[in-house]
């Protein structure tokens, strides 16, 4: 599953440096359009701080970055983000946070009323319009994180580690829903996430970013087919890049380790 | 644990009633010159009231109050936000705030009586100059306290800073906004006194010094256990608004 229609990302020889630590340098990579890509790599590896420079958060120290053959230099309507700290605005009810971003748009009332509504059943939140994010638990919060980002409509969702903070459970479930949901509407996806498991069940490619600064290491192209269930989960090809993925984060976490106790 | 006959209610209440009684016990028992008890008050109390002149000077304390706080806050607020959210403008206001917050207001009463005069202009001024500091520092500091998560959200959704000022800043800061008011109108409180000490023409600053004057001890406490009252209420109903615009913060920072 490469890119069908160009890449709707390309990082071009990125580095971003914080003062004195390079987080990474000379990363390049291609997301084509409505692929779902996924990006993990140990802590600290910068990954969030990559997917922060492509939604033109924070600007690049070197390289560009470039999305439907635009250089991004600040955060662009066609990109929406889901954060691993939701950011709920906790004065705003379910409902005003789904309009958030199509409030900041412009768009008229009317058009809100119609729209948000739809993507509150999207994510399965119907019934809590009204709520506020306190009253939810962290997995209803995720899907109206999830359902503020669907409503712009975007043609790239950026995802930070999106389940890290949700129990276990919760997670899986909304794994698989995320995945029904991109299935029927295929967006250009790029996935931050530090679990393995999770990059490969998403990803039809899982880049690797690796080293101290990092960089990507590898590219794996997943195979898996799709529509992905929970018995993807137990098939041949699933485990065998699991282990190729795990195996080579492992050999860096021990190189790490022997630096630490010599 | 807010019910009448809760333990702490229970405390307070007894407490309260103990204190009046001991008051009405040993009040008389000094010179009515010098000082009076509740019952002398109440009948106080009733003679102004029913002559319209408690109504007539209240009213006129209320506006002055009113008209400062409104300015204090009208001002405080966007203040507070815009030096928060630009550096220049805070390193460019704050030795004038500082110093300003620092001085004894007090020690400015007669100066602005002698530039604005004795009307209400100069009150309402003094009114806000006691009251606009709490309020502008306190949003100050909320602003600047404001979760970075939330600004990055608004940012990565394309919000331009106006908006950001109204979906995110001003409700992250309701909590320390209250806060601030709530102290402004304490210190309101004491500057509308102060002002009405001065002019000395109008208002329940103006009946406490004449009634003093004539030794008139159950009068003069009339205006002094009503602007006790007046600042419990307002600040209980501070509360409760924000406690209604404000149902996620259930503590104050």
């Amino acid at each position: 599953m490469k890119a069908q229609a160009g890449a709707r990302i390309a990082v071009e020889s990125v580095a971003k440096r914080f003062g004195e630590l390079q987080v990474f340098r000379d990363v390049s990579l291609e997301v084509g359009g409505r692929e779902l890509v996924t990006i993990v790599g140990p802590s600290g590896c910068g990954k969030t701080t990559l997917l922060r420079c492509i939604n033109g958060l924070i600007a690049c120290d070197e390289g560009r970055i470039v999305a439907e053959g635009e250089t991004v230099t600040a955060p662009r309507p066609n990109m929406a983000m889901v954060f691993q700290h939701f950011g709920l605005f906790p004065w705003k009810t379910v409902f005003a946070n789904v309009a958030y971003g199509l409030s900041l748009r412009g768009v008229a009332e009317a058009e809100i009323a119609a729209r948000v509504p739809e993507y509150i059943a999207l994510v399965g939140l119907q019934g809590f319009e009204r709520a506020y994010p306190y009253q939810l638990s962290g997995g209803m919060q995720q899907r109206c994180g999830l359902a503020r980002a669907l409503a712009v409509e975007p043609s790239i969702l950026l995802m930070d580690e999106p389940f890290a903070a949700i129990d276990a459970q919760t997670r899986e479930i909304l794994q698989f829903e995320l995945l029904r949901i991109w299935e029927r509407r295929p967006v250009t996806m790029v996935f931050v996430t530090h679990s393995i498991d999770e990059a490969v069940l998403m990803g039809e490619r899982v880049v690797i970013l690796k080293g101290r600064p990092s960089r990507v290491h590898e590219v794996v192209e997943v195979g898996l087919p799709h529509p992905r269930t929970r018995r993807t989960l137990s098939e041949k090809r699933f485990a065998e890049v699991r282990e190729h993925v795990w195996a080579t984060l492992m050999q860096e976490a021990r190189e790490a380790q022997r630096i630490i106790r010599p | 644990m807010s019910g009448l006959l809760s333990r702490p209610a229970l405390y307070r209440y007894g407490s309260l009633a103990a204190g009046l009684a001991l008051w009405q016990l040993l009040g008389p028992k000094v010179d009515p010159l010098f000082f009076t008890y509740p019952s002398a008050i109440a009948r106080a109390f009733y003679a102004l009231a029913a002559s319209g002149e408690l109504a007539q000077y209240s009213l006129e304390s209320l506006q002055i109050l009113l008209y400062g706080m409104v300015l204090a806050v009208a001002v405080g607020i966007p203040l507070g936000v815009l030096m928060a959210r630009f550096r220049p403008i805070d390193w460019t206001l704050d030795p004038y705030i500082n110093a300003l917050y620092a001085t004894p207001m007090v020690a400015l009463v007669p100066v602005l009586v002698l530039w604005l005069g004795i009307r209400m202009e100069a009150k309402v001024v003094v009114v806000f100059l006691f009251a606009v500091f709490p309020v502008l520092i306190n949003t100050y500091q909320g602003v600047r306290k404001v979760d970075p998560g939330f600004v990055e959200v608004a940012r990565s959704f394309g919000s331009s800073e106006w908006r950001m000022w109204r979906d995110v800043l001003l409700p992250w800061a309701v909590p320390y906004i209250a806060a601030g008011v709530r102290l402004a109108i304490g210190r309101a409180l004491v500057g509308m006194v102060i002002a009405e000490f001065y002019t000395s023409i109008s208002g329940l600053g103006y009946m406490i010094v004449r009634y003093a004057h004539n030794f008139e001890m159950d009068r003069t406490f009339v205006p002094v256990i009503l602007l006790m009252f007046l600042g419990v209420a307002l600040t209980a109903a501070l509360r409760r608004l924000e406690r209604r615009i404000a149902p996620w913060s259930r503590s104050d920072p």
